[in-house]
């Protein structure tokens, strides 16, 4: 009988409260000691055969029966008034079939109180019109042939110019968010810092990060008569279906959004994007599908972006190194058309044992494009700063750095002093630091020529408890196979496969008999958004619990057919055993279901709430060994070795996959990538592959990887916890550090390139 | 008298994964278009579609090149293999390999480096990992697969050596 109860729900560092039915649980956490059959066992992906024969179709790939192509023009201005729209020469172009504008388009608020085209552009690549044509090339000569008339107007890009007084405003009523900065307090952190006997500061600035996944956004859209299928490469599909029917005035059940295999996300394709509603415009308007994928240039202007910061960060110690106050203001620039911005504060509020605590952040619209969450907003940006003044502090009171961090150890989570249900952080420290050889480091910088060594480390706190709704369904067939049906999403990190596991492992059915549906709000359930690192823990309780329900079902079906009592049968491998009238009794399930004709069972599961009286964290340290050459600048990461605790490892197979996915991403933020915008134009310099760097295989140090692997039993029916983002958050300043250590300069601005760290070294 | 290909003139012939087409493109379409939109053959994707990412990598005449920065016809007269031609109905080692060592995530950048790697261990049949690792600089991952790429590689190639890469 299922209860409707209101959850609180954290993600991303924001807490909110969301309603959830939830089931009265049929299942209790495994033992630690329990050995698993299939969880917890390295399996490979159960969908990577179609990944790697190149079978399996992503969004982008999709071609429909008349379909057409779209393609958007951007504006080149940062900040202009656009006085007129012409599209008269782009609808007489033959092959385009439909042109959108805000001549013709729907006036209603997409963002920010702002519609879909509006009066005035606010950055470069800002949409200005579409159009849809029988191919990509007509498209893109139809949106040329738009004549726009701009007045240009100034425009602003730094978030604490943007605050001064007569800065262009991005949007009406100023560019502070929520006309006022964001404060925290706890204690008294002024007087702390008088009182302290030693003090440290600097400021720190953060590179814009361009998330670049290889499939970029962009959807298919068809309409058949009043009902609308989108299939869109996105990590959302319940989002992006209430976004786009509360839009377009359809009712919920009238809107199909699908999104099986995607390419990539890390944050950026979390919510409907412009480029659906565009697209479902133009295919109305057309009466034919519409495909519209963002080029890479695109992709790198309007898709969403990691802000740049800039961070005034303070640390107040006694001499012993147990720290008594940190201060934080910080301004992040988020863009255009946004009212959010990812706090950069967590970590200076979580991280630490620490009694007094001030933060104040201001969030700054600028005329860029408008950001997006990028694997662990905003933690990866504030702990940047803290790990990194962390180690200037540990230098100046002789201490070796880890020494300090253990000295500053939270035992209880330190704004609520809740309990943590479990925190493997000391653990964490030990085998990093073992793995690394943190007793081979140096205090001073040790050359050999022009080439330095260094060593250093950082910690990681995160969420990752997951938590209601989630919902899932377990199907058994007649012939014993069974369907999982989920209405989840695979951003790459092979949720199908986790999901399989559990419920094998919980069902007593082979991996082999399960097939498992994702990424479809009509037939899957509603599923938590594949953010947050939340699908393995909010997702895969719910899939044990309906594998648990389907259980109960199947073993009450296998005792009215055997004549025996249910709590006197099991399956394992397919088979059902037991015992009736004191003699065992053996028959295969599939034997059973084949006698019973067309019988279904379905079990039903929930994702039930978390504990509300303790604090549900991961917790991780990283420690990074690298060379430098002093004459180059050029930084090289030797060795990274991580070591984090997310719960119980549900295949540590994938895990390792999302570790060593995250410590790349955070190499790249560490040491290559950066936005570049034209100060004279607003323009994005390196808006392609060859000017924004991503790591390359060349790039990639060698990564060893010890998870603290330890069931969490006080939080859900897994003892997991989710894993996708702690990994990339502590890999930036423990290169960083290891920098620092190698050369012995002061470097609080990221990302390391040549010529950054030469001018470390050589100020002059 | 040159020759004239393209909607304006003669049909093409192309050879792509042992199988003849005969087509009409026209001459500014790449070669990663026409497998695409003409062929069916999606396995190739766009990344960038001009040559920084390597996801169009394909082989001519066995050969890998970026189909993205290759006109189709280019391709006349050699024969094309996309990924969907790497193994006759069943996976070839290297596709076991990446399976087995996990060498995908979103797998939008599989096909690439299947074909990119597969190319290579055919004149390298006991590369070592830094070779491996110069072979694959051109393709780029943005999941971050590398490390499993270069294990698939030597699985491949018959010398991993079965060290954890993940301890406890």
């Amino acid at each position: 009988m299922a209860k409707l109860i209101k959850t609180r729900v954290e993600v991303e560092g924001q807490v909110s409260e969301e309603w959830a039915l939830v089931e009265r649980p049929k299942t209790i956490p495994w033992d630690i000691e329990q050995e698993l059959n299939v969880v917890g066992k390295p399996m490979p992906r159960v969908d990577g055969m179609a990944r790697v024969t190149g079978a399996a179709h992503y969004p982008s790939d999709l071609r429909l029966p008349g379909m057409l192509h779209a393609s958007i023009l951007r504006s080149p201005h940062a900040h202009a008034r656009v006085l007129r729209v012409d599209t008269s020469r782009a609808e007489k172009l033959p092959g385009v079939r439909a042109v959108l504008s805000r001549n013709n388009a729907p006036g209603k608020p997409w963002r920010r109180n702002c519609p879909l085209f509006d009066e005035v552009v606010r950055y470069v690549g800002d949409e200005v019109a579409a159009v849809a044509a029988d191919n990509p090339g007509i498209a893109q000569q139809a949106c040329r042939l738009i004549e726009v008339v701009y007045e240009p107007l100034p425009f602003v890009l730094d978030p604490e110019q943007a605050l001064k007084p007569g800065a262009p405003e991005v949007h009406a009523g100023g560019n502070l968010l929520d006309g006022e900065p964001t404060e925290y307090t706890r204690g008294d952190t002024a007087a702390a810092l008088q009182a302290a006997e030693v003090v440290v500061e600097g400021v720190f600035e953060t590179p814009t990060q361009l998330h670049n996944s290889l499939e970029t956004h962009g959807s298919v859209v068809e309409w058949e008569g009043e009902s609308l299928t989108i299939y869109d490469s996105t990590g959302n599909v319940h989002g992006v279906r209430d976004r786009m029917a509360d839009w377009l005035g359809l009712p919920k059940n009238r809107v199909r959004v699908i999104s099986d295999y995607m390419g990539g996300s890390f944050g950026s394709k979390n919510n409907a994007g412009k480029y659906t509603v565009i697209a479902a415009l133009l295919a109305r308007q057309a009466g034919r599908p519409v495909r519209l994928f963002l080029r890479r240039n695109e992709e790198n202007l309007a898709t969403g972006n990691r802000a740049a910061t800039r961070q005034y960060l303070k640390i107040g110690a006694s001499k012993e190194g147990a720290l008594q106050a940190i201060q934080l203001r910080s301004y992040i620039a988020v863009g255009a058309y946004t009212g959010w911005g990812a706090s950069v504060s967590g970590p200076v509020q979580e991280m630490y044992a620490c009694p007094n605590v001030h933060t104040l952040e201001y969030s700054a619209s600028t005329h860029t494009g408008p950001p997006s969450a990028f694997r662990a907003p905003g933690y990866v940006e504030g702990m940047f700063a803290l790990e990194v003044l962390m180690d200037e502090l540990a230098e100046t009171l002789g201490l070796d750095p880890l020494e300090l961090r253990i000295r500053n150890y939270a035992r209880e989570a330190p704004g609520s002093h809740l309990p943590y249900s479990s925190n493997g952080l000391l653990d964490a420290y030990q085998e990093g630091a073992r793995a690394i050889g943190w007793e081979k480091r140096q205090a001073s910088p040790r050359g050999d020529g022009a080439i330095y060594r260094g060593i250093g480390m950082a910690s990681q706190v995160w969420g990752g408890s997951g938590g209601p709704p989630s919902y899932a369904d377990i199907k058994i067939h007649p012939d014993g196979t069974a369907t999982i049906i989920t209405g989840t999403q695979d951003i790459g990190t092979g949720t199908k496969t986790i999901l399989t596991q559990i419920a094998a492992e919980e069902l007593g059915l082979p991996v082999k008999s399960f097939e498992i549906e994702i990424g479809d709000t009509q037939w899957g359930l509603y599923s938590t958004p594949s953010w947050g690192s939340m699908t393995a823990a909010s997702m895969g309780p719910a899939v044990r619990e309906a594998a648990a329900d389907a259980r109960k079902k199947l073993l009450r079906l296998a005792a009215s057919y055997l004549h025996t009592a249910a709590y006197r049968l099991t399956i394992q491998d397919g088979i059902v055993r037991g015992v009736k009238r004191g003699k065992p009794v053996e028959k295969p399930l599939a034997e059973i279901l084949d006698e019973l004709d067309n019988i279904m069972i379905v079990g039903h599961g929930s994702r039930n709430p978390n504990p509300t009286d303790v604090a549900i964290n991961t917790f991780g340290a990283q420690f990074a060994e690298v060379e430098v050459d002093a004459d180059t600048g050029e930084v090289r990461v030797l060795k990274i070795a991580a070591s984090h605790d997310c719960g119980r490892i549900l295949n540590p197979l994938t895990a390792s996959s999302q570790i060593e996915g995250g410590i790349i991403q955070g190499l790249g933020y560490a040491l290559m990538e950066q936005r570049l915008v034209d100060p004279q134009t607003g323009a994005v310099i390196n808006a392609n592959l060859e000017g924004y760097r991503v790591p390359t295989m060349l790039d990639v140090p060698e990564i060893e990887i010890r998870m603290i692997d330890r069931a969490d039993r006080a939080i859900n029916n897994l003892g997991a916890k989710g894993l996708g983002e702690p990994p990339i958050i502590p890999t930036a300043p423990a290169i960083v550090n290891a920098v620092h250590n190698a050369l012995g300069v002061r470097l609080h601005t990221i990302p390391l390139t040549r010529d950054r760290v030469l001018q470390a070294l050589d100020p002059s | 008298m040159t020759k004239i290909y393209g909607i304006a003139g003669e049909a093409v012939h192309l050879r792509v994964n042992g199988q003849d087409y005969v087509l009409h493109v026209a001459p500014i379409q790449t070669l990663a278009e026409v497998i695409r939109s003409e062929l069916g053959l999606m396995g190739t994707k766009i990344g960038c579609g001009m040559g920084n990412c390597g996801a169009c990598t394909v082989w001519l005449d066995g050969k890998p090149v970026y189909a993205c920065l290759t006109l189709a016809l280019d391709a006349i007269g050699h024969a094309v293999t996309t990924v969907e031609g790497l193994a006759e109905g069943e996976l070839s080692a290297l596709q076991q390999a990446f399976l087995q060592e996990d060498a995908l995530q979103c797998g939008y950048c599989t096909s690439g480096q299947v074909m990119t790697l597969a190319a290579f261990l055919a004149e390298n049949p006991q590369p070592d990992p830094l070779a491996i690792r110069h072979a694959m600089a051109g393709n780029l991952c943005r999941c971050g697969t590398y490390p499993k790429i270069v294990r698939a590689g030597l699985r491949a190639a018959g010398l991993l050596d079965e060290e954890r890469v993940s301890k406890s």
